[in-house]
């Protein structure tokens, strides 16, 4: 494994981190988060979804945000990346504001967040991870087929490329999405429940992908309602009930208490304070 | 015979390129109206264009198409601005909105359209020509109004044609990407209301809303991609607005509105119908070619169970013996397999029924049939969780 680092961010605790870089340093040269959000706060219609929220994600884990219904995981997402503005605070992608790091971040937004009856096919839509590159007026060529297709074999969807969308499972649909971001070939992967209403097959397919991610160096901040396989899929843990309840290494924050402050006292967890269970 | 006849008449030539014009740009803006989900919008747009027509007349002193167009696309924005401050201000949903804004501004259309007719000039105008359409009312002067407006409506769907199928697919996926969203949602409600606008003279406020859906609809169920879908729309959307004004163009007193609606619900009913995988029809056929290969796989694994009971894997099934295994008559299901090579005749005695063998392939296929689903995934998979 990794050596371990030590991360720091401005004014926060320190935190330890088992940051791994592609190149086996712990990056100096890179900020020290692959996401940084400060003092976020976001309403609905004046009800607080997101309450003074700072998180700090350091490079080259795999982190999963965690929490109750309406806990404003989804809404810390679409903060993010600009699909909605904040009340107040800041976001940092690699040290810099979003909009100057798009090109290195890649969204996945909730399967049923779109309507799959939309005429297109499997390649039609990973292909439009590909249109940031491209900008406006520039049309996709054999190069971006080329390179959508391989995204698809990524996932093992390639001999769906030319399928309607609307005849893919839930499962193959999420894979067509994963692929999406795969082709945007970025840093910081941003996934809305990647595990929601997928088949076995596909939930094995989708862990694979993100330790492949994390072995070349990648960051992933996943929103997970799963808590029985938070510790075994993920090695970073965020708790999130309006509030940041506790982050850092999901050994350390995957525990009864912190566990009990973000749901209530009523959870109940089975294997939860010993070791995570190994796959 | 009589319609190519139609076609060297000057008049009939420029009815029909405007309605060819008009129900090609209705065609492709329908297409985004009805996968946003904006079609109502659109028909308030239209109903809303009423006062619009009146006032652009009143303003211009004249029936000339371009005050007209711009009171109506006026009109229009007006009546969408007020959905919006319905919906945010208060607990009115969408819907109820936009049939709140549409009626509002209809009724005082109306109203003003009736005063008009009395006092102003309007019923020689033929003002009310705008409530269901007139193709004979189109001169060669409002081609080059319908051209440029609808040229430079599909010029821009053409030029940003990537960002309005992401934006319409996937906004949130948009933003990420840095798209101006808001912004491309607003471009993209005023094509569809120009489309709306430029489609009034021919059809008329009341029916328009079916020239931006119908076409569309027709479309969704051919095509497999937006590209397909946007250009089948617009064909569609072309053929019923010229064959709708040139019939109506040939009868005297035939508004051309309804007529223009009849011939594109006419693609809708054929394209619901019989469209390959999205048909009625279609999915009938394959309602039933499911039943029958059920039925077939269900008489080979009764041939190949009454084989293993006997121990016997070459065992000669009686047709009867099969009937009463099956619970009903099996005779044309076994002829079909026959013809598929799974299942031969033995013939015992000429007196006694049919008897029928499991080829090979037939047991390889009843054996497949019969491994449970399960035990097939576990095959293909490798490992279970």
């Amino acid at each position: 494994m990794a050596g371990r680092a030590l991360g720091m961010g401005g004014g926060m605790e320190p935190a330890v981190i088992g940051a791994r870089q592609a190149d086996g340093t712990n990056g100096s040269h890179e900020p020290a988060f692959a996401l940084h959000v400060e003092d976020l706060t976001a309403t609905y219609s004046g009800d607080a979804v997101l309450w003074d929220v700072d998180l700090n994600v350091p490079p080259g884990v795999l982190a999963a945000i965690v929490g109750p219904n309406g806990a404003g995981k989804s809404t810390l997402l679409k903060c993010v990346i600009g699909a909605m503005r904040p009340a107040a605070g800041h976001v940092y992608v690699f040290g810099h504001p979003y909009r100057r790091q798009r090109h290195r971040v890649a969204y996945v937004p909730q399967r049923t967040s779109v309507d799959w009856d939309f005429p297109t096919t499997a390649l039609d839509v990973v292909t439009m991870g590909l249109y940031g590159r491209l900008g406006w007026f520039r049309v996709p060529r054999r190069r971006e087929t080329d390179e959508a297709l391989q995204a698809l074999a990524l996932v093992g969807m390639d001999a769906y490329a030319e399928r309607q969308i609307s005849q893919l499972s839930g499962g193959q649909q999420q894979r067509v999405f994963l692929a999406r971001a795969l082709v945007q070939d970025a840093d910081l992967y941003l996934m809305d429940e990647p595990f929601a209403g997928v088949d076995a097959t596909t939930e094995r397919a989708i862990v694979d992908l993100l330790k492949d991610l994390r072995a070349r160096g990648k960051t992933v901040v996943a929103v997970h309602h799963d808590l029985q396989t938070v510790a075994t899929y993920f090695d970073w843990l965020a708790l999130l009930n309006v509030r940041l309840i506790a982050q850092g290494p999901v050994t350390e924050v995957y525990t009864p208490e912190h566990l009990r402050a973000a749901y209530g006292p009523r959870v109940v967890l089975l294997g939860v304070g010993g070791h995570a269970p190994q796959p | 015979m009589e319609l190519l006849a139609l076609f060297s008449d000057f008049t009939v030539r420029t009815v029909a390129i405007g309605a060819a014009l008009v129900g090609a740009v209705a065609g492709v803006l329908g297409s985004f109206a009805l996968l946003r989900q904006q079609i109502l919008l659109g028909d308030t747009l239209s109903h809303a264009a009423l006062p619009g027509i009146c006032l652009g007349f009143l303003i211009a002193g004249s029936r000339r198409l371009e005050p007209i167009l711009a009171g109506a696309l006026v009109s229009g924005a007006l009546a969408a601005l007020l959905v919006l401050l319905l919906t945010r201000t208060t607990r009115i949903k969408t819907d109820a909105a936009l049939g709140v804004s549409l009626s509002l501004f209809f009724a005082f259309g109306t109203v003003l359209l009736t005063y008009l007719q009395r006092h102003a000039g309007a019923a020689q105008a033929g003002l009310d020509a705008f409530l269901f359409g007139q193709a004979a009312a189109l001169v060669p002067r409002d081609l080059v109004v319908l051209a440029v407006v609808g040229g430079a409506s599909l010029l821009v769907v053409v030029l940003g044609w990537k960002e309005l199928k992401v934006t319409t697919f996937d906004a949130d996926f948009a933003r990420s990407l840095g798209r101006p969203v808001v912004l491309i949602e607003f471009v993209l409600t005023v094509l569809i209301a120009l489309a709306v606008v430029i489609g009034l003279q021919l059809v008329g406020v009341i029916l328009m809303v079916a020239l931006v859906i119908a076409p569309a609809a027709a479309a969704r169920q051919w095509a497999r991609r937006l590209e397909g879908m946007v250009v089948l729309a617009a064909v569609f959307g072309a053929a019923s607005g010229v064959v709708g004004a040139l019939v109506s163009a040939s009868y005297r007193g035939l508004s051309t509105g309804p007529v223009i609606v009849l011939v594109a619900s006419a693609f809708v009913v054929v394209s619901l119908l019989l469209a390959p995988e999205r048909g009625v029809a279609w999915q009938l056929m394959h309602a039933l070619a499911q039943r029958r290969s059920l039925r077939a796989h269900r008489v080979l694994v009764d041939l190949y169970r009454l084989a293993q009971d006997h121990d016997d894997l070459d065992y000669a099934s009686e047709q009867g013996m099969l009937d009463a295994y099956f619970g009903g008559p099996t005779g044309h299901v076994l002829r079909r397999l026959e013809r598929r090579g799974l299942v031969s005749r033995a013939q015992h005695m000429p007196e006694e029924g049919t008897h029928w063998i499991l080829t090979g392939d037939g047991r390889r296929q009843a054996r497949e049939l019969l491994t449970p689903f399960g035990e097939r995934d576990a095959a293909v998979d490798g490992a279970t969780p």
